[in-house]
């Protein structure tokens, strides 16, 4: 979509799970390009296998085939250690605080982790100071240091994973639902924290989320999945603007907008995401779908370029 | 009842004056502080507000299920249809709760028991309120579960079988099993998906005409309280700070806090536009500033607002806003916001 050297390049990922009713299709051939500086955001409903995408880049779970070339190196072939130190390029801000972290660490500990295993400040001292500064960028109090995630709130520990995240100064972060569990005055500071931390380190992210209007704010170039596939993809402003897959126009007709003067012509989807095991060679969203012909139930429709930068995958555009 | 004059119509609900506080080791934590809220017949309030705003503790002390200690209501009273809550035994409270109020949660999965299958989780409350027996409340499950959206025959289903969506149709089927008056719905659609979101919104609000329910919607997201409420109170630190209907909210905004509510959301029309957050963080409900709560993260604190608690300043009949810069000179004009 860009003309820069990609930071990250993702070919044909797949991640099946074998299921004991059949293999499961998180992701289905999924294929994109971040540039460096630059986020992708990437919606969908929960279990369109947007989360397991982000963990497959970072081999949090081990993808099934594909490529995932990060600098111009295929990470899924670097082995154990070598793929430890890659990490500290690559993080990740988790989905669930609750989670995440490990309750019976305090919040330092868990901040101060990451620092520490990698040797990145050997000196205690200097490591504490870093711990209260990466705190305080995520705004945490100070007194806050000693307790446990327990005694918090979701929106707190959601900071903590962030401050984590943050403490070995990737350049590149998968962030996955960061804000979703946060205040909305909060969530518009971190998002604006991370905006800023984006330029001033030139950090490049995969952003996750459901919520399409941090989506819209947030990214340059949209993706939407929909059962382990990838739908449509396009520059944020062309898919808000020009949204060509039916799913993506749901989607997009279902924001509850905070305003009084604009009354949105809603699509209510019928029913709920199809089962992602063993799915035919079919349009994955034709059951859902109001604009459903006969040839969605007997081909499936690859992701062509309807525009310049504008991917979609439907029969309608085709 | 004698606080109501005989002509108004009594309200499904009306809290006035609600103190809650949570005495802890570490010190008093003042969760709810001087609260007022009134629900007519049929209508539905937002109540709106961030976490440790005092929703939940609100929605918890009508239920009378605020955890006890180390919870204390400490003043106030909740009329609902004119009897006051405060004053009812716990029997009496456990005739009360699922049949005249329902509450529903955020999260489906920890208000639903795994172990059980959904059916009965919906016949139990049936058959201890409506008194019909085993086989007639199983029956009405599933008539209950048909209603929401749900197949009856997959009543005999256990929670994880059922998606997010599905898992807050069958809460919603529970809350609603024996009709109640009011609905306190707490962040009901916060784990969903949008189009999920949307389909249960959808739900609710057939269902509360349905029902001619009245409900309390307890939600930080602005965008839900357009698609579905009448009223719209919100809070901060245990106080509503501004109250009024939609168009007063929205369009006529008062309070600093709401309008930093308004600029800290990303804008779908301009994706250009910074957002503006609310500097600093709530402040901590056990060490509340003494006068305005608000005004550390206030960008127009005068010298009286860390001093002083503002009192209420009516613009019209329902629309009020707590704060200094207002007078019942000023009230006409919106002095915030450049």
């Amino acid at each position: 979509m860009s003309k820069q050297q990609p930071l990250l390049e993702v070919k044909n990922l797949k991640k099946y799970f074998q299921t004991p009713r059949g293999m499961l299709h998180a992701v289905d051939d999924v294929s994109f390009k971040i540039a460096e500086g630059k986020t992708l955001g990437v919606v969908g409903e929960s279990g369109c296998g947007k989360s397991t995408t982000g963990r497959a880049i970072l081999r949090l779970v081990e993808p099934t085939s594909g490529e995932v070339n990060f600098d111009g190196i295929d990470i899924l072939k670097l082995n154990p250690e070598q793929m430890r130190k890659m990490r500290q390029h690559m993080q990740i801000i988790f989905q669930d605080p609750y989670s995440s972290l490990d309750p019976r660490k305090t919040i330092s500990q868990t901040i101060e982790e990451p620092l520490r295993l990698n040797h990145i400040i050997p000196d205690k001292n200097a490591r504490i100071e870093r711990v209260f500064e990466l705190m305080e960028t995520v705004g945490l109090a100070e007194r806050l240091f000693n307790t446990y995630p327990h005694e918090l709130d979701g929106g707190r520990r959601q900071r903590i994973g962030i401050a984590r995240a943050l403490a070995l100064n990737p350049n590149f972060i998968v962030c996955d639902e960061p804000v979703s569990a946060l205040d909305v005055s909060i969530q518009a500071q971190i998002l604006n924290l991370l905006k800023e931390l984006q330029s001033r380190l030139n950090l490049t992210y995969m952003f996750i989320t459901h919520n399409l209007s941090v989506v819209n704010h947030f990214s340059d170039d949209i993706a939407v999945m929909y059962l382990g596939e990838m739908i449509e993809m396009a520059p944020a402003e062309d898919l808000f603007t020009q949204p060509l897959h039916p799913y993506t126009q749901a989607l997009l007709s279902a924001i509850p907008a905070p305003t009084l003067n604009k009354k949105m012509d809603r699509i209510i989807l019928k029913g709920e995401i199809a089962s992602p095991i063993e799915p035919k060679p079919i349009c994955r969203f034709a059951n859902r779908c109001i604009h459903m012909q006969d040839r969605c139930r007997k081909e499936h429709p690859e992701l062509i370029e309807a525009s310049t930068g504008h991917f979609v995958a439907c029969f309608l555009v085709q | 009842m004698s606080e109501h004059t005989t002509t108004a119509p009594i309200p499904t609900l009306e809290i006035k004056n609600l103190v809650v506080e949570y005495r802890t080791e570490d010190g008093i934590v003042h969760a709810v502080n001087g609260l007022d809220l009134r629900i007519e017949k049929g209508k539905t309030l937002g109540l709106v507000g961030e976490t440790g705003a005092g929703k939940t503790t609100t929605g918890l002390a009508i239920l009378r299920l605020v955890a006890q200690p180390p919870g204390v209501i400490v003043d106030g009273s909740i009329h609902l249809n004119g009897e006051n809550l405060l004053m009812k035994s716990e029997k009496e409270m456990e005739k009360i709760r699922g049949k005249q109020v329902s509450m529903i949660f955020q999260d489906p999965m920890t208000s639903l028991n795994p172990v059980t299958r959904v059916e009965d989780q919906i016949a139990e409350v049936i058959e201890l309120h409506e008194h019909l027996s085993w086989n007639e409340s199983l029956a009405k499950a599933r008539d209950m579960l048909e209603l929401v959206g749900i197949p009856g025959e997959r009543g005999v289903d256990y929670p994880h079988q059922f998606s997010g969506g599905m898992k807050q149709r069958v809460v919603i089927a529970i809350a609603l099993a024996c009709s109640p008056q009011l609905l306190i719905s707490d962040e009901p659609t916060t784990a969903l998906d949008v189009t999920i979101q949307a389909q249960v919104l959808q739900l609710m609000k057939n269902l509360r005409e349905k029902y001619q329910m009245s409900m309390l919607m307890i939600t930080h997201d602005l965008g839900i309280v357009v698609e579905i409420c009448d009223l719209v109170s919100i809070m901060y630190a245990g106080r509503v700070v501004e109250h009024g209907s939609l168009e007063d909210i929205f369009n006529n905004t008062r309070h600093p806090y709401t309008e930093g509510l308004f600029n800290s959301l990303p804008n779908l029309e301009d994706r250009k536009a910074k957002l503006k957050p609310i500097k600093g963080l709530m402040p901590d409900p056990s060490n509340l500033p003494p006068g305005c709560a608000f005004c550390p993260r206030c960008d127009y604190a005068m010298e009286i607002c860390h001093t002083d608690k503002p009192g209420k300043v009516y613009r019209t009949e329902d629309h009020f806003v707590e704060c200094h810069l207002y007078s019942e000179q000023n009230i006409g004009e919106k002095v915030i916001g450049k």
